[in-house]
């Protein structure tokens, strides 16, 4: 149990002397509460399983330190550190039986025989492994191997962190629920630090208090899921959070306006002067987002096809060489293809090169 | 609908036939033959029904003693072997890199002693461990030993199992070192989180995931130490006395040396069967450690 502090952590794996761009993280600093859910959120290659495996030790960092509780372990090897780690695919140690694969890490840390025992059943009870304790690990089905690992990284009470990775993937979409409610009510049991990695952003959001979007080895936003929903930090977090994503699109942002296409749409905030030279795009979630029958005064838009999502219907719509996500407010029926938009103002927000302009109330 | 019959379809299993008839089948009948008879050469034979049978496992008669001890000997010769080979060619697998350039060059330093010809790794160690002009022997003699295998029963099983350690191993090492390369990195990775040491990593993962190229490996170094014939027969011709002398030796002297086709027939078909046998107890042995199906964890 312990704050996990980075220190302008940052990993190549082709050395320290490896160009800038070709960092595989790119040079981070951050802390972890001690006994917070955390999730790293990003696509496959931005690095949020390298972050994991320098953590764990598994990865030597180029650069940069880590801290448990102040201490820099940055030198220690894994072994050494006091970390757990889930893999994607289940690790067996298949000569033993489920029982004595929960107890193997105790075991390994000389853990008195009474201790040992008393753990493995309580975590065999709340992964609901305690039928199968004495049976081999080999023959058993993903899910259930997947278990025992979940359980061999949870055993131990002292660990600074257990780590997963992508912890699910193996798992049926049925089970999966189950076992991330399981997860999730473990940890409130146990009082452990958890770091989540995923690329599911469902997985993320349920999982964690706190969620960390990284992308092209950057963190980008770490924040509440609310606070990713509601206020993304880069175009990256609008588009890859929400089903379907932000809408970004160009426009000309000066004072308490952003026009697209000639068109004048009203801001909440200020913006004053923006840089010159620098890519300004708006973002507004689809859900901000409504199509109306035409009116002067509206954006208009030529509706391209409508998803019906069971609750909820979006409509695609565009709007000279940008397109839109739009809500269609229940009952609204669409006759033609033209229809207005209707925005609103508290939630568009004003990006400049993909990054969140904080505008003056 | 009536199928058209056409029975020449036959006439393409034909030459496999012949290549089998005259491979295996005929041959193998013609031993079944002599084995029934006795000769006294000049292509005379008379009928013996079981008698070379029974003599061959009665070890109070000539035929049945000298198989028996020969047959003795080559087990142990099996034990010695498989008992130095398979730990040494874990250890070899464990030691060797897993990547860059030195895993090339390790492998084909290994490989090199498989790719010798039997009778020239024979007669290699013949030379090698001579006492007057081998770099082994004279080395031997010149630290205060009294090493020579042609008139020292030690000396020669010690020269022969060496030899053969030193010819095999490398097989056993690199079956090995398949099962290692194909062990995924997060098991490493695992029992690193888990806290093992070198030894826990080595029993509870790179052991149980060796498993079936091991059982492969001894399956092979078996089958080939209860065949060995070229090697020993060329450096100590199965002496001094008997004492080298396996099965295999034993039965080109019986067949070649006295002509006495009846007795090598019967010893060759109970040798052939040996070896069938253990054949078929290692297979079973191997598809039973494969078959393990997963148990469906049930509604508990």
């Amino acid at each position: 149990m312990a704050r996990i502090d980075l220190v302008d952590l940052a990993h190549a794996y082709g050395g320290n002397d490896a160009p800038a761009e070709s960092f595989a993280l790119k040079p981070v600093t951050m802390t972890w509460r001690q006994g917070g859910a955390y999730a790293l959120l990003g696509p496959s290659g931005c690095g949020k399983t390298t972050l994991l495996n320098l953590i764990s030790g598994i990865v030597t960092p180029s650069r940069g330190k880590i801290l448990f509780d102040g201490v820099d372990i940055t030198p220690l090897s894994t072994r050494k550190r006091n970390i757990a780690q889930v893999f994607q695919f289940p690790v067996i140690y298949d000569t033993m039986t489920v029982g004595e694969n929960l107890a193997f890490p105790l075991e390994n840390r000389g853990v008195p025989k009474a201790d040992v025992e008393a753990r493995v059943r309580e975590i065999a009870d709340l992964l609901d492994l305690t039928p199968w304790l004495g049976r081999k690990a080999t023959r058993l089905t993903a899910d259930a191997k997947q278990k025992i690992s979940l359980g061999r990284g949870l055993v131990r009470s002292d660990v600074a962190a257990v780590l997963f990775d992508e912890p699910l993937t193996v798992i049926d979409p049925e089970l999966k629920w189950q076992l991330r409610s399981k997860l999730k009510a473990l940890h409130r049991e146990l009082d452990l630090t958890m770091i989540y990695v995923t690329h599911d952003q469902t997985e993320a959001l349920t999982f964690a208090d706190t969620v960390v979007v990284m992308h092209d080895g950057r963190v980008v936003q770490s924040g509440t899921p609310a606070e990713l929903f509601d206020k993304p930090a880069h175009t990256f977090v609008g588009y890859f959070i929400g089903s379907p994503g932000m809408n970004i699109v160009p426009a000309a942002v000066s004072g308490r306006e952003a026009r697209i296409d000639g068109h004048v749409i009203g801001l909440h905030r200020n913006y004053g002067v923006l840089p010159a030279g620098a890519n300004i795009e708006i973002g507004v979630r689809p859900e901000f987002v409504t199509v109306a029958a035409p009116a002067p005064g509206l954006l208009s838009a030529t509706i391209e096809r409508i998803d019906d999502l069971g609750r909820v219907r979006f409509a695609r719509v565009r709007v000279g060489e940008a397109k839109f996500a739009a809500r269609v407010p229940s009952g609204f029926s669409v006759a033609g293809n033209s229809v207005g938009l209707v925005f609103d103002p508290a939630r568009v927000h004003v990006y400049a090169d993909s990054r969140l302009v904080e505008g003056v109330a | 609908m009536d199928k058209t019959v056409n029975q020449r379809a036959w006439f393409l299993v034909l030459p496999v036939f012949l290549v089998v008839a005259f491979s295996a089948i005929l041959p193998l009948m013609t031993v079944v033959n002599y084995s029934m008879q006795d000769t006294f050469g000049n292509n005379q034979f008379f009928w013996n029904g079981v008698g070379w049978f029974k003599e061959l496992l009665d070890p109070s008669t000539d035929l049945g003693g000298r198989f028996l001890a020969s047959l003795g000997r080559n087990l142990l010769f099996s034990a010695i072997i498989l008992a130095i080979e398979v730990p040494l060619g874990i250890v070899v697998a464990l030691s060797m890199p897993r990547q860059g350039w030195t895993v090339a060059a390790c492998l084909v330093i290994l490989a090199l002693p498989l790719l010798i010809p039997w009778n020239v790794v024979g007669t290699i160690w013949q030379i090698f461990g001579r006492p007057d002009i081998g770099l082994l022997g004279y080395t031997l003699n010149g630290l205060g030993m009294d090493y020579n295998y042609v008139s020292n029963e030690f000396d020669a099983w010690a020269t022969v199992v060496v030899m053969d350690v030193w010819h095999w191993t490398s097989l056993v090492a690199l079956l090995c070192y398949a099962g290692l390369k194909s062990i995924p990195d997060a098991y490493y990775q695992a029992a690193q989180i888990d806290g093992a040491s070198r030894w826990a990593v080595f029993k509870a993962i790179q052991l149980p995931k060796m498993n079936r190229v091991l059982l492969i490996a001894v399956l092979l170094r078996f089958m080939d130490s209860f065949m060995i014939y070229t090697e020993p027969f060329v450096v100590t011709g199965g002496g001094p006395g008997n004492s080298t002398t396996f099965v295999s030796i034993e039965l080109v002297k019986i067949a070649l040396g006295q002509f006495d086709l009846g007795k090598a027939a019967a010893l060759s078909l109970v040798y052939n069967l040996i070896i069938l046998i253990v054949c078929w107890i290692f297979y079973t042995v191997m598809t039973n450690a494969g078959a393990e199906r997963p148990v469906k964890q049930g509604a508990a």
